[in-house]
């Protein structure tokens, strides 16, 4: 597999993910140039976390206008991989990848703490080596992370089984207390119509390692890395 | 001193230097306005030889500024140990830089923002955070780590939860946005900081020991280039009012605190570690305190050298700045860059890679001037490097106050108990709630503190461990200081400072190495302050030699009073200390049912000084514990050893709150994972209870262990004092204490939610009414 991880201005997880698809996947990964239009050829596309230009006028507003933004929009359109985390996430909704919109979070605070998810979908290529109300640590770090979605939208997202992750309790319920954000139903991460975009509020590049407290975000990780593998690349 | 501003000179200077149109005669009301002293105005006319001008006694006045100058406390501060084999850089540079084997260093360094933060917490603490990350990445160390030390007033106080909650917030959002993850810290309320709280934030780098670089000019015909944002009138002053006592006017003076930008800062550190790496520059300095005239003259200072600076070619965001402006400004995110003759463009193209501005300003020359021209004009001109090193120092006379000498001889133990303190499970869950002592995941909730992978322990750990990526290594950061504990006897709380700190860094496994140090004092004209500062670093140099921990830097905050009095002396130490093996990190709290509970050190009957006189009492008083650095570095010794022998499953350093306390935390610091623990402290019974239970006697350490015998066998070996005194229960078993015949058991669910609650509760009410847990004490006072 060959990552690409785009660098915007503000980006800041980006020495992460490239970390845990060079040294923790043992895969190439290569870093994209906001400036740039080459897309190196890469199979999975990561919009990685961080404040791109500032989160000036709205989070991931502007990075949709980057030059690299018009491939990878037109690299998803042809069916290829691509992973939006945290501030990733918010771009992919502004540049019309993903439906809805992040708002700031109810609490008006930043909030960073790891988070329990419940694993609502495995049939996606993002998935599969979860299984169906598997219940993961990963942790989020954001300001802007209140997933909303007119009332149709959601109802297609729940009734087309694009609900990813939802936040819930050590119960697995999606309960207003484990909710770290106010995200209408409890949405953490969501994939596209066509399945091959997935974005998501949680980290799951700061949870690969036993040493910093979770490995629940490499099956994420090795289920693109066994779609890729298997030739289902579109 | 020269009444005149007309007054001529007899030695004619290099180049002509004459008033420049539409600038304010010099004046003794002028001078006096710019903090400048009779003294010091006659030195510096005796330094020109002739009046100087308006655009020289704002130079003057910033660089002679306390903030900048040290003239208060540099003489005391030469006397710190600042040598080791491993220390590569120690004070005088941006930060200081230690070897951690490898061929990697790390480079860190405090600083302070309190008077900013006192006006304007928002942007006070945001723009605390970038100057000490631009201290560190202009050193060529990239950014690995945030810590802070916070102190305000009683969380009561409306105007204190408006200053702490947006300290917090100014800090958090600087630092999530940088991507730099904030990792530990501390927080305190004390009355004596309610005018005055203190913001002083830490920085940590990391980098190949071959990339360091230092902010010295050199090489005549180099150009001076300015890089980042460009400059404009925010901040004019900035330093000058870090040096003085804040009063109501302060208020006035809100436009004098910056205003920061995080995403600048982050493609400046970018584009400043590039430049760095490319070898087109010479010396790179942060234009923070007193801006560009600060960094021009001490790079030149440094390689003795001269320099000549244009300031029509500084970029400016406003028209009709006038040079006072431009060198006065602290426009944040603007570093100013000395590159090799030939290669500005390249410089330029770096930095417009990262959509940043470069000009040429000024170059390096032979001339041993420091020359600031407007055109063609001379706005300002001193003799060589005599501006940074003619600043007079101070050395004053002593005297400690005698009222806190009286305080100091009061007896704690005639205190009368309160009727409820029959039960110490009530003192211990008062004593949990107190916001001092309780969980401040509130605050730390605010910051990232995992971006960059790399955060082994966070914040809510004795300090904080950063794995460095492709070692097994990692370094354990803390912050650490205690201001009361310095106020009732400053030489043996300077020493405290530093030896808390010490066994934080090793409860997590780790070896002390060096610290930085912030030391927050009052008005040091007032015999009574310079006292506490002469004696605080002198204590504070006392444990450094002892630890091995060098001082590598630091900063000076002083004029931390108000109409209502002095801030309680804080210094604090930020501790860097290294973990060899990633098998040695060890947790705070404890991890498995049965463990025995080990004390290391002895319970003593000191009880001055405590949280505990403080919450319950609402006093201030007694001797503070002593504290022996040469106890506390067999303790460590014998930690580590224990530590790197497998013998110990966690370990918590018994500070605030004493042993009740910490034994507490250790059962419930991870709320989700509870413990119960009994423990039989009766080899200590003769002495008053509740020093035992409260007191905070240093050179004692927590552990749980599987192993009591090993653990107890290398206590001995380096004869430091040990104990069984229990074991780590299920949780339903209760927090269990026995001191002979005086016996009590605490719910520890209980316990977890007064810690736990406290702040979310003083903050957002979140807790029901009926449910809060004493966070309505009335306001303490001394």
């Amino acid at each position: 597999m060959k990552a690409g991880i785009v660098r915007f201005p503000g980006s800041n997880c980006d020495e992460d993910a490239f970390h845990a698809v060079a040294d923790l996947l043992g895969q190439q990964a290569v870093y994209l140039w906001h400036k740039d239009h080459d897309l190196q050829d890469v199979d999975l596309v990561i919009l990685p976390g961080g404040f791109s230009y500032g989160d000036y006028l709205r989070a991931g507003a502007i990075a949709r206008f980057s030059p690299i933004m018009q491939e990878v929009v037109a690299h998803a359109k042809r069916g290829g991989l691509v992973l939006g985390i945290c501030n990733g996430f918010q771009i992919a909704c502004e540049a019309g990848l993903l439906p809805g919109a992040l708002l700031r979070n109810d609490s008006l605070r930043f909030v960073s703490a790891p988070v329990t998810l419940r694993v609502e979908s495995i049939a996606t290529r993002f998935t599969a080596q979860y299984h169906v109300g598997q219940l993961v640590r990963i942790p989020v770090a954001h300001g802007d992370g209140r997933y909303t979605a007119d009332a149709d939208t959601l109802a297609r997202l729940e009734g087309e089984g694009q609900v990813v992750f939802r936040y819930v309790d050590e119960h697995g319920e999606p309960t207003r207390a484990a909710n770290p954000n106010g995200s209408l139903r409890n949405i953490a991460g969501i994939v596209s119509a066509e399945g091959n975009v997935l974005g998501m509020m949680p980290h799951p590049e700061r949870a690969m390692e036993s040493l910093l407290g979770s490995t629940d975000g490499l099956p994420l990780f090795q289920s693109i890395l066994d779609t890729l593998q298997g030739g289902v690349s579109a | 001193m020269s009444q005149s501003s007309t007054t001529s000179t007899t030695s004619a200077p290099v180049s002509q230097v004459a008033p420049r149109p539409g600038d304010p005669a010099i004046t003794p009301a002028l001078v006096a306005e710019h903090g400048i002293t009779e003294f010091e105005y006659e030195r510096l006319v005796n330094m020109l030889g002739r009046t100087p001008t308006f655009t020289e006694i704002g130079v003057v006045s910033a660089l002679w500024s306390e903030h900048c100058s040290y003239k208060h406390s540099r003489p005391m501060l030469k006397s710190l140990p600042t040598k080791a084999p491993w220390v590569l850089q120690g004070p005088g540079e941006n930060a200081g830089v230690i070897s951690v084997g490898d061929g990697w260093a790390v480079a860190f360094k405090i600083e302070s923002h309190n008077h900013p933060s006192a006006v304007e917490p928002y942007q006070g603490a945001a723009t605390g955070v970038g100057g000490i990350l631009r201290d560190v990445f202009t050193m060529g160390a990239r950014p690995i780590a945030l810590l802070n030390s916070l102190r305000f007033g009683p969380l009561t106080s409306p105007r204190v939860r408006w200053l702490f909650a947006g300290v917090v917030k100014g800090i958090g959002d600087y630092g999530n946005c940088v991507g730099v993850p904030t990792v530990g810290g501390e927080v305190v309320f004390d009355p004596s900081y309610e005018g005055n709280p203190l913001v002083n934030a830490m920085c940590v780098g990391l980098m190949r020991e071959d990339e360091l670089m230092r902010a010295v000019a050199s090489g005549v015909g180099n150009p001076i280039m300015a890089v980042g944002a460009r400059t404009g009138r925010d901040g004019i002053h900035g330093a000058s009012f870090a040096s003085e006592d804040l009063s109501e006017a302060s208020d006035a003076k809100r436009p004098m605190v910056q205003v920061g930008d995080p995403f600048t800062e982050k493609l400046l550190l970018e584009a400043s570690l590039e430049l760095i790496r490319s070898g087109h520059i010479v010396a790179i300095q942060d234009m923070g305190a007193a801006g560009l005239t600060s960094s021009s003259a001490e790079m030149a200072e440094r390689g003795d050298v001269g320099v000549t600076i244009d300031v029509t070619k500084v970029p400016v965001r406003e028209q009709g700045m006038t040079p006072y402006e431009i060198l006065l400004s602290e426009s944040q995110e603007r570093m100013l860059v000395v590159a090799k003759q030939g290669h500005e463009d390249e410089v330029r193209k770096i930095l417009a890679k990262w959509d940043l501005e470069a000009a040429v300003i000024g170059e390096v020359i032979a001339e041993p001037v420091y020359r600031v021209t407007e055109g063609d004009r001379v706005v300002a001109e001193f003799p060589g490097s005599r501006l940074v090193t003619e600043c007079p120092q101070y050395v004053l006379e002593p005297r400690e106050s005698e009222a806190l000498k009286a305080a100091r001889a009061q007896d704690p133990h005639e205190v009368t108990p309160l009727e409820e303190e029959r039960d110490h499970a009530w003192t211990l869950e008062r004593l949990l709630a107190s916001p001092t002592i309780a969980s401040k995941r509130w605050v730390w909730q605010q910051y990232d503190s995992t971006v960059r992978t790399s955060t082994v322990r966070g914040p809510g750990s004795d300090a904080a461990v950063v794995r460095l990526r492709g070692t097994d290594k990692a370094i354990a950061l803390c912050i650490d200081g205690n201001g009361r504990h310095v106020a009732l006897s400053p030489r043996n709380g300077g020493r405290a400072a530093v030896c808390e700190a010490a066994r934080n860094v090793a409860c997590t496994g780790a070896r002390p190495k060096a610290i930085t140090n912030n030391l927050n004092f009052g008005n040091p004209k007032k015999p009574e302050v310079y006292f506490q500062l002469s004696e605080a670093i002198a204590g504070m140099g006392e444990a450094c030699t002892v630890l091995e921990t060098p001082v590598t830097g630091g900063n000076v905050s002083l004029y931390n009073e108000n109409p209502q009095g002095a801030i309680h002396p804080t210094p604090t130490i930020g501790m860097v200390g290294l973990v060899e093996s990633l098998a040695h990190v060890t947790p705070s709290a404890f991890q498995q049912e049965g463990d025995e509970i080990v004390l290391l050190g002895e319970c003593t009957d000191e009880l001055g000084a405590s949280e505990y006189l403080l919450t319950v009492h609402g006093l201030t008083i007694g001797a503070p514990p002593a504290c022996d650095p040469a106890v506390e570095r067999r303790l460590i010794d014998a930690l580590l050893e224990a530590i790197g022998a497998g013998v110990v499953r966690s370990a918590h350093d018994c500070s605030d709150g004493g042993l009740a306390v910490t034994l507490a935390e250790c059962a419930m610091l991870d709320r989700s994972r509870l413990f119960g623990f009994s423990v039989d402290l009766s080899p200590w019974a003769l002495l008053p209870h509740r020093a035992v239970l409260f007191g905070e006697a240093h050179g004692r350490v927590v552990l749980s262990t599987a192993d009591s015998a090993a653990v107890l066998r290398i206590a001995a070996a380096h004869g430091v004092p040990a104990r069984v005194i229990g074991r780590v229960t299920n949780a339903d078993a209760g927090a269990q204490f026995t001191i002979s015949d005086d016996t009590f058991r605490a719910p520890v669910a209980w316990l977890a939610k007064a810690f736990h609650e406290a702040i979310p509760q003083a903050m957002d009410g979140e807790t029901p009414a009926e449910h809060a847990v004493s966070a309505s004490h009335a306001p303490v006072t001394d």
